[in-house]
């Protein structure tokens, strides 16, 4: 797992750097890039000062940020808005850690380029009870001691208030397949689903 | 990640006018932003298509139009999907996760790229991302590889279920590009490696695929998929079986089957369809129409499970269609 942060600036200024000794080492073709037929050469390299605006509304606030076009959601929450509740595990889409709603929905803020959610709503566990209350579902991690370390617990959360909103929470089994993009390595998961369960289908507002 | 610029076509005459050498076209992300991190897709120009108006889940005449960008979970959840074509909804619903499925659409999920470690992974040759490099997976990791349709230059498997169930069902996909439109058939969308694994399919660079049709087959409404995999959930295939069956008076009238995790590109099997028609609908003519299931299959040395792996995932999905 490669949750360590990098620093915002430097980060920038490496990638900038990894960019250009790439370009210059571009003896490769740019490989893949059409599904098809990459007889797609490389294309022109970005400009240096290559930046994006993109206004994204977080928990209900407006940010008006200008970013690099790599940027993940989930280093713009992290790094950026400094809403560390949302985790990285994999980074990979692969683990579930960092599970925040978009529009309502559950999505991975690893896999979204920020700069792809112009005018978009997103929610992190930090917005899910706005005004200093739990909402239901962290409570009732709380009371069925669904975690252990609580790595991947904002994620479970995250993901537990949707899947009660989508309608999944007719059965142990289908709890368990509709949180299985969420993994503890804690082996939480029967504490996990007692705490969905105790919530009902009620639980799934925000 | 390198670096790209990033762009919002309005419209999908500005699309496919904006593209060019070295850009790709992102829709949920979740195959590009994942392998642009690890340097295995390597685009300078990223277009965002989530504003294009490919969306929408409608019948046109008898025929099931499904817009390139709606999200999987919704073709999944869709009431006409699920009465219609039951074996596409299953296949939706084991891949992936939920989150995943929620931002991932259709066009994207039909143009996936491999799961192969090699390719996946930028300082190990590989002819699909660097042509000419070599094939480490033939004498290496290669236990989810695929057994037919390979060559000795690619054994990678093509990772899509809904792609299983959709060339099952003959569904095509319409393409757009600078000059016009066409429709193809999405089994004839797919190449197979032979000596070119790069070239994984038939899309013009540029082209857009804006739709998918799913033809009107009235008993595809009994067809299901079996997905067997290493974990019960949030797995990739090792096999997989999309069938349909007609069936009237106890015999199989006419039959679909395709297979997934096994094939270089989504694997259809019209020997057992032909083996299962006409007979009457009994597991002994189940067993029998898989016998030649993975004819001309070339395992390799950690995947020989598979030929009778997918013989039985095919007998357990047809079994599934009994009443
Ligand atoms: C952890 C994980 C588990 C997964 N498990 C499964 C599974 O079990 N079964 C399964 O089938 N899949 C699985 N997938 C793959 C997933 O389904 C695909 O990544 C997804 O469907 C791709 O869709 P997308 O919209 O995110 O595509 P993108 O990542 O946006 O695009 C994929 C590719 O297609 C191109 N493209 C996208 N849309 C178009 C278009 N309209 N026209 C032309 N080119 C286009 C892009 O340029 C890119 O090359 C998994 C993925 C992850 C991350
Ligand atoms: S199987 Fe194909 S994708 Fe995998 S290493 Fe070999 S050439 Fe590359
Ligand atoms: S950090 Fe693991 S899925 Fe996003
Ligand atoms: S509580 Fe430790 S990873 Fe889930």
């Amino acid at each position: 797992m490669a949750h360590v942060p990098e620093p915002d600036r430097s980060d920038l200024s490496r990638r900038d750097f990894l960019a250009r000794s790439a370009a210059m080492s571009a003896a490769t073709v740019a490989v893949g890039v059409w599904p098809a037929g990459p007889a797609a050469a490389a294309g022109p390299a970005p400009p240096a000062n290559n930046l994006v605006d993109v206004t994204l509304r977080v928990n209900g606030r407006p940010h008006q940020l200008r970013l690099d076009p790599r940027t993940t959601l989930l280093d713009t929450l992290r790094e950026r808005l400094h809403l560390t509740g949302t985790k990285k595990g994999c980074d990979r889409g692969q683990c579930g850690a960092c599970t925040v709603h978009v529009d309502g929905r559950r999505v991975l803020a690893c896999l979204t380029l920020a700069a792809s959610l112009r005018d978009r709503a997103v929610t992190t566990i930090e917005g899910l009870a706005p005004g200093g209350d739990l909402h239901p579902m962290q409570q009732a991690f709380i009371d069925h001691d669904g975690f252990q370390c609580g790595f991947c617990t904002p994620g479970q959360i995250m993901s537990a208030v949707a899947l009660l909103r989508e309608g999944h929470a007719g059965s142990d089994d289908e709890i368990r397949e509709f949180m299985s993009g969420n993994l503890c390595r804690c082996g939480a998961y029967p504490t996990i689903v007692d705490a969905v369960k105790a919530v009902g289908p009620r639980g799934g507002s925000n | 990640m390198r670096a790209f610029t990033f762009d919002t076509p309005a419209t999908v005459a500005d699309a496919v006018a904006q593209a060019g050498d070295g850009s790709a076209y992102l829709a949920g992300g979740t195959t590009l932003v994942d392998l642009m991190k690890l340097d295995a897709m390597t685009p300078t120009r990223v277009l965002d298509i989530n504003r294009l108006p490919m969306r929408g889940i409608r019948l046109e005449g008898a025929r099931l139009s499904v817009g390139a960008l709606e999200r999987m979970s919704d073709v999944a959840d869709h009431p006409m999907v699920r009465a219609r074509y039951p074996v596409v909804a299953e296949a939706l619903l084991r891949s992936a996760s939920p989150q995943v499925r929620n931002m991932a659409s259709i066009g994207g999920n039909l143009l996936q790229r491999t799961r192969c470690g090699y390719f996946r992974d930028p300082d190990t040759p590989c002819n699909k991302r660097a042509p000419g490099t070599g094939c480490p997976a033939r004498d290496g990791h290669n236990r989810a590889h695929a057994i037919l349709g390979t060559s000795n230059d690619c054994v990678a498997t093509h990772p899509s279920d809904l792609a299983v169930a959709l060339v099952a069902l003959d569904a095509s996909v319409l393409l757009r590009n600078r000059t016009g439109e066409r429709i193809v058939r999405l089994d004839d969308i797919y190449r197979l490696p032979e000596n070119t694994p790069h070239l994984e399919n038939q899309l013009h660079p540029g082209e857009l695929l804006t739709e998918v049709s799913i033809p009107a087959l009235d008993w595809a409404r009994r067809s299901t998929y079996v997905k067997v995999r290493d974990r019960q959930s949030y797995e990739f295939a090792l096999t997989s079986a999309a069938v349909a069956l007609d069936v009237r008076g106890g015999m199989i009238r006419n039959a679909r089957v395709a297979a997934g995790g096994v094939g270089t590109k989504p694997w259809r099997l019209p020997a057992v369809e032909r083996a299962l028609t006409g007979r009457p609908m009994r597991l002994d003519t189940f067993e029998s129409a898989v016998a030649h299931a993975a004819d001309g299959a070339r395992p390799l040395a950690h995947n020989r499970f598979k030929p009778a792996l997918l013989r039985r995932t095919i007998v357990r999905a047809l079994t599934g269609l009994e009443d």
